[in-house]
């Protein structure tokens, strides 16, 4: 259990206690929207969490460090970009994973183009996205966070 | 939307069939397949059913208004900002937003404040700014800031401005 499951399971429960005190065929609404949203998502999420675990069981992390380390140029840099956009890793994994690529010698432009792909874009989450904000907008959103990713990490390559 | 799951679950069927498969023919890779999954469901399992609750709460309890009114249109650049300052609290991974911004959308908030919501939820989260502090420094951390923060306001006007001017023409 962490940190965030906690504050977000307390938000809630609070939240349907407060709900049943103040109108309970109200709450039972919320409740049965709840439910029928859930039942809706499972097994979307089943699928990305299989995924997840095909993808990172048969590519580790140190593996796509190793091949983020070898790129450069600007080719580079978009191979980086499609890597960070197909991968799955926390974030708060990668950042420690991108320092010890910085320290072994790759450029700021890959490291910032891996972190920031990785992070805004989810290639893995994308059916699921799809399926809550439609086709148009989940495409839009991850196309053009992948040319303001590569944008970022060349003007920081730049600036740094 | 029962034809939707009938769907979902068929594609789930086969994706699983795919990874026995896998599974069978590399027997290596399993225990770390099965124990990555497993985190996932874990941390899935303890997240998604109390944001579907609290999404439930929210499409019944909070009137139309009152998202219009902060994260539509004519709540301009404050709107923005509390997009974006939504984005940023430390509340789970990404896929948890998805249904967030769904709700948001569906009572009126604007295109591009939901586009910024997503963006900002998915790098700009609290947390995560310390830890890319500790590892890759104050420099390297603030310039990535302030770029993914103009980068991403104008990537949601943008897309907004494609949406509108696309359904004009249907």
């Amino acid at each position: 259990m962490n940190v965030t499951a906690l504050v977000v399971n307390g938000i809630a429960i609070a939240g349907v206690i407060a709900a049943f005190y103040r109108d309970r065929i109200k709450a039972i609404r919320s409740l049965k929207a709840a439910a029928v949203s859930f039942v809706r998502i499972l097994p979307m999420v089943l699928i990305i969490v299989l995924l997840i675990g095909l993808l990172l069981g048969f590519v580790p992390p140190d593996q796509i460090s190793r091949f983020v380390g070898e790129q450069s140029g600007i080719g580079g840099v978009l191979l980086v970009g499609v890597a960070g956009a197909l991968m799955h890793i926390p974030a708060l994994l990668s950042f420690p994973l991108a320092a010890s690529l910085l320290e072994s010698g790759a450029t700021v432009t890959a490291v910032a183009a891996f972190i920031t792909t990785l992070t805004m874009i989810g290639t893995i989450t994308l059916p699921l996205e799809i399926q809550e904000l439609g086709k148009r907008l989940a495409l839009l959103r991850n196309g053009i966070s992948f040319a303001v990713a590569i944008a970022i990490a060349l003007l920081m390559g730049l600036i740094l | 939307m029962r034809k939707n799951l009938i769907r979902d679950t068929a594609v789930l069927a086969a994706v699983a069939g795919i990874a026995v498969v896998l599974l069978m023919l590399f027997p290596g890779k399993q225990s770390a397949v099965i124990s990555t999954s497993g985190e996932y469901l874990m941390e899935m399992a303890v997240i998604l059913p109390a944001v579907m609750v609290i999404m439930g709460l929210f499409a019944v309890w909070v009137p139309d208004e009152v998202v219009v009114s902060h994260l539509g249109h004519a709540a301009g650049v404050k709107g923005m900002a509390l997009s974006l300052l939504l984005g940023t609290l430390p509340t789970g991974p990404l896929y948890v937003a998805f249904p967030m911004a769904a709700g948001l959308l569906k009572k009126g908030a604007r295109v591009a404040n939901i586009i910024v919501f997503l963006s900002a939820w998915a790098c700009i989260k609290l947390p995560q700014e310390l830890v890319e502090l500790e590892f890759l420094g104050a420099r390297f951390m603030a310039l990535r800031l302030v770029l993914t923060v103009v980068f991403v306001v104008i990537m949601g006007l943008v897309i907004e401005q494609y949406v509108a001017r696309s359904e004009k023409h249907v």
